[in-house]
């Protein structure tokens, strides 16, 4: 079998090199479709904000948004971006963390499959379910039992003084944490997954505690896993946007108080976009995509410098 | 070492094994507290009438929700015709042929994809697509979700094809076989469970999605006869009735918001009974 | 699972799907309108009723707010938009032809809130303005207790709810609150988005109405009929006659009766000198162009619009909005049969 196949060769061999360079050319280009997608995007984006960019410059940035008045800039937007996803990634990391440790260290064998497949539940809930869930029960919830009291007992602080509405900055943050935990939690564990099982044991033969172990065999060298793992939460956090737009009360206004109400980048394209009238306004919307579409590059980029060396191609999973 | 140091050693421990207990608890309870209100407030509302009947107008009761519903399909379908086939073959360049330095990058290309915000998307497709064709239509919906598959494909392929062993490759290889055949038949199929498994993860990731259809697809009261118009989708039904006053189309909200997790536990569960007892896919 | 058994699978249901959708294609026409929530009450029954008249045509109204009502128009995303505050004539001149303005009926913005017995209030222009602004915090301010001496106003935070969208009830609103306080006018003025001093902003009368509903000690500004179908109070305003007025058909056709209406049908009718006008009324636009791009859509919506006229309005007290009066109704019929097609 093998000789006539070897006899053969010379027959079979130059049909199949146009085959084969057929194939790669046409995967190739599918491939490079991405770097097209990305340019695309940019390009687009670029395109329809040439008015706003033109006419506003850098100040854009630092900017009020004035509709009315036809003065635009992104302050509002991006502030409110950064405080509901920076407040939101504090709630959500030491939990994230925490479960994390306790699936890969503590909890017994048979409980961690099931655990980790209900977290990932959760990041399936679409984005729409949870702003509804967040509007009828959430924040009702939120307004009338933990808000008055946190003003109560912090009103020293401005960040806790004010009418309290509901759907605030505070809000928007905690539907933010619920929907980013389960990829920091994942990805914190696969980080503590890739700490080699002999650091644990080296430390317990040391004598160690189960935290210690922990302590000293996973965490202290995860770090930068760890860290990368809070830039993928954040990256997520960035562009959420209908459960956001449905919880954060769609202010326009800056405010010191977390429990008035905002918006994010997001949040305002999608309010806004439909009714744009005239070409300035409109190019001020596209503006805040390419503002939102650069600030979730940086954001990635970190991401995978500081993780990529640890994640396996089924973190696409997660994503 | 001292009995008492000792002692508060073992209690930090046993302490923070605790909170990273309650942590984990923490975590699963807006899960569960999720579910338990769709169930209660959407289950009853979830008839046939719901699923097979058009909205009704703006105060009156009753009406259902079945144009979304079938839109969600024909959305998710003409995803998945421009999604896949260019996210598959991507996958098979990045698994096949790729550099180190070139898979590096389009991986972090596809991760930028992965990581933008829908309602980008929304506005890049509105800008290319709505415009020139002067109106919504499921064509530009569809797109939009599509090009939102693509680099989920992309890595879910790759990550699959990098688990069929390289002997396989190779006996092909030896046998003569050329290179296209041997991706398509052998490695292809070896792997073929994995990959659809990564389809249909994403079918149910852009399933839920509603910013990208906001401006694309917009919506639509009756149903859809035609591609090129506006076609409902069940995730902007839902937000539409949400942010409602009716008590009627709250109630048809939680209906909608539990069809549409049904529909994407479908998907998971498809994604199990495909993964059981194969061992190059989804083994984790 | 044979990847190539699903892959044809599943090519041929997108092929049995597109085919059935172009088969059905020809059996009925879809005309696509967006824009105003305020009188999506009305719009959404008139096209049902419409679909019973005609069943070879299907009317597809989205309500996004009078913005986008206007955007699409212009950019001919749509074929018909609907709008509670006019077009500018900045506006009007981007558009590639000459829109129409088609009044159908009359609204009236109330001012809606959220208190335990749903009392009925009284407030006044320049009370309800400073609410607004953010500069009466709490119901029971000496001002609001001085006009509402019946009533007990607890000691609570007003919670402000505005629109989040371009929106022509808010044009409506803002337009009556520039005419009563001066302050207004200087700090925010008119427009259909405004730069509010105060509030949380929520999308559609249906945000507004929904957040108004469930945020105990909110307050906010909506259409008539949505107050009413959600069984919301809403304040009796006084007008410039000095009477306190509730919003009601009878009133609104009182503001309306005494506007004065300029060819080109745009015009306001806040503040209205009738005696028993409601002062926050305003008028609500379809928007077509005189020249339509398509014949067979063009027949269709200039056959609607004549019905609306003469059967739609007899819809319009039932849902609590003012019909035109005769005269009004007649110039408007003139409008509609110069659209051509």
């Amino acid at each position: 079998m093998i000789a006539a196949t070897a006899q053969r060769k010379v027959v079979l061999a130059p049909p199949s090199k146009a085959g084969d360079a057929f194939f790669k050319f046409l995967t190739w280009g599918m491939a490079m479709m991405v770097f097209v997608l990305v340019a695309l995007l940019g390009w687009e984006l670029f395109q329809g904000s040439k008015i706003s960019l033109q006419q506003f410059g850098w100040r854009f940035l630092i900017h009020d948004w004035d509709p009315g008045n036809g003065n635009f800039g992104a302050l509002p937007f991006i502030f409110g971006t950064f405080v509901s996803s920076l407040l939101g990634l504090m709630i959500a990391l030491p939990l994230s963390l925490g479960t994390a440790i306790y699936l890969t260290e503590l909890a017994p064998r048979w409980l961690r499959r099931p655990a980790l497949s209900l977290i990932e539940m959760l990041a399936a809930i679409p984005s729409v379910i949870l702003g509804l869930w967040g509007i009828y029960v959430l924040v009702p919830w939120l307004r009338d039992h933990p808000y008055p009291l946190l003003q109560k007992a912090l009103a020293w602080l401005p960040v806790f003084r004010g009418h309290i509405y509901g759907q605030s900055f505070l809000s928007a943050a905690v539907i933010i944490a619920i929907m980013i935990v389960p990829i920091i939690t994942s990805m914190a564990r696969e980080v503590f997954r890739a700490v080699p099982d002999s650091q644990r044991e080296a430390a317990f033969a040391l004598g160690a505690t189960r935290w210690e172990v922990t302590w000293l065999a996973v965490l202290k060298g995860s770090r930068r896993g760890m860290f990368g793992a809070a830039m993928l939460g954040l990256g997520r956090a960035l562009g959420e946007t209908m459960a956001v737009t449905m919880v954060i009360g769609n202010s326009t206004d800056i405010s010191a108080s977390l429990f008035a109400p905002g918006s994010t980048l997001a949040s305002a394209i999608a309010n806004q976009f439909s009714e744009a009238v005239d070409d300035t306004y409109r190019s001020a919307l596209f503006e805040l995509g390419l503002v939102l579409l650069l600030v979730t590059i940086v954001t990635n980029i970190l991401a995978h410098l500081l993780v990529g060396a640890v994640s396996a191609p089924q973190d696409a999973f997660n994503a | 070492m001292k009995p008492f140091q000792n002692h508060w050693r073992k209690a930090t421990s046993a302490v923070i094994s605790a909170i990273c207990f309650l942590c984990a608890l923490m975590v699963i309870l807006p899960l569960a507290l999720i579910l338990f209100h769709l169930i209660r407030l959407g289950a009853s509302s979830v008839d046939w009438n719901f699923l097979t009947h058009l909205p009704k107008p703006v105060g009156e009761t009753g009406g259902g929700m079945a144009n979304a519903i079938v839109g969600s399909f024909v959305l998710v379908t003409l995803a998945v015709l421009i999604g896949v086939p260019v996210g598959l073959l991507g996958g098979i360049y990045l698994s096949e042929f790729g550099s180190p330095r070139l898979n590096w990058a389009v991986r972090l290309a596809a991760d930028i994809l992965n990581g933008t915000p829908s309602i980008v998307w929304g506005i890049v497709v509105y800008a290319l697509v709505v415009v020139p064709m002067k109106g919504a239509s499921a064509y530009a919906g569809g797109l939009a979700l599509g090009l939102i598959m693509i680099p989920l494909v992309v890595r879910t392929t790759e990550g699959m094809l990098a688990l069929v062993p390289n002997s396989y490759r190779e006996a092909a290889l030896a046998l003569g076989i050329p290179k296209w055949k041997s991706v398509v038949h052998i490695v292809l199929k070896t792997a073929g469970k994995g990959i659809v498994t990564g389809v249909l993860l994403a079918c149910a990731r852009v399933a839920g999605e509603t910013a990208p259809l906001l401006f694309t697809a917009s919506g639509n009261q009756f149903w859809s006869h035609n591609l090129s118009e506006p076609i409902a989708s069940l995730p902007r039904q839902i937000y539409t009735y949400a942010i409602a006053p009716y008590d009627d189309w709250k109630r048809q909200a939680w209906a909608g918001a539990l069809v549409l997790i049904l529909i994407t536990v479908a998907f998971s569960a498809g994604v199990r009974v495909l993964t059981r007892g194969s061992n190059t896919a989804g083994a984790r | 699972m044979n990847m190539r058994r699903f892959l044809t699978n599943l090519a041929a249901l997108a092929a049995a799907l597109a085919l059935a959708g172009a088969g059905r294609a020809s059996a009925q026409l879809l005309i696509n309108g967006a824009g105003a929530t305020f009188p999506y009450p009305i719009y959404s029954k008139w096209f049902d009723e419409y679909s019973k008249v005609d069943p070879s045509v299907r009317f597809n109204y989205q309500s996004i707010g009078s913005g986008g009502g206007q955007k699409q128009i212009l950019e001919g995303t749509i074929d018909f938009g609907a709008s509670d505050g006019p077009m500018s004539d900045q506006t009007l001149a981007k558009a590639p032809g000459k829109i129409l303005h088609v009044p159908t009926v009359a609204g009236a913005d109330v001012v809606t809130y959220n208190l335990p017995g749903a009392p009925r209030l009284r407030l006044d222009g320049p009370s309800i303005a400073d609410i607004f602004l953010g500069r009466i915090t709490k119901w029971n301010d000496p001002r609001l207790t001085a006009l509402n001496p019946g009533v007990t106003l607890p000691d609570e935070d007003i919670l402000v709810v505005h629109r989040a969208d371009g929106s022509g009830t808010t044009y409506i609103f803002v337009d009556y609150l520039s005419c009563v306080s001066q302050e207004w006018q200087k700090k925010v003025g008119r427009g259909a988005a405004v730069k509010w001093p105060a509030g949380l902003g929520a999308k559609g009368n249906e945000g507004v109405t929904s957040q108004v509903k469930q945020t105990p000690g909110a307050i906010g500004y909506v259409e008539l009929v949505y107050a009413i179908q959600n069984q919301l109070p809403y304040a009796n305003v006084k007008n410039a006659a000095g009477n306190f007025i509730e919003a009601s058909v009878g009133s609104v056709s009182a503001a309306l009766a005494a506007a004065t209406i300029p060819d080109d049908f745009r015009f306001s009718m806040v503040n209205s000198p009738g005696h028993d006008a409601y002062p926050i009324a305003g008028a609500t636009w379809l928007l077509v162009y005189q020249q339509q791009r398509d014949a067979v859509k063009g027949r269709k919506i200039v056959e609607f619009l004549k019905w609306a006229m003469q059967e739609g309005e007899h819809n319009a007290p039932q849902l609590d909005y003012a019909p035109l009066p005769p005269d009004l109704n007649k110039r408007v019929l003139a409008e509609i049969s110069g659209i051509r097609y």
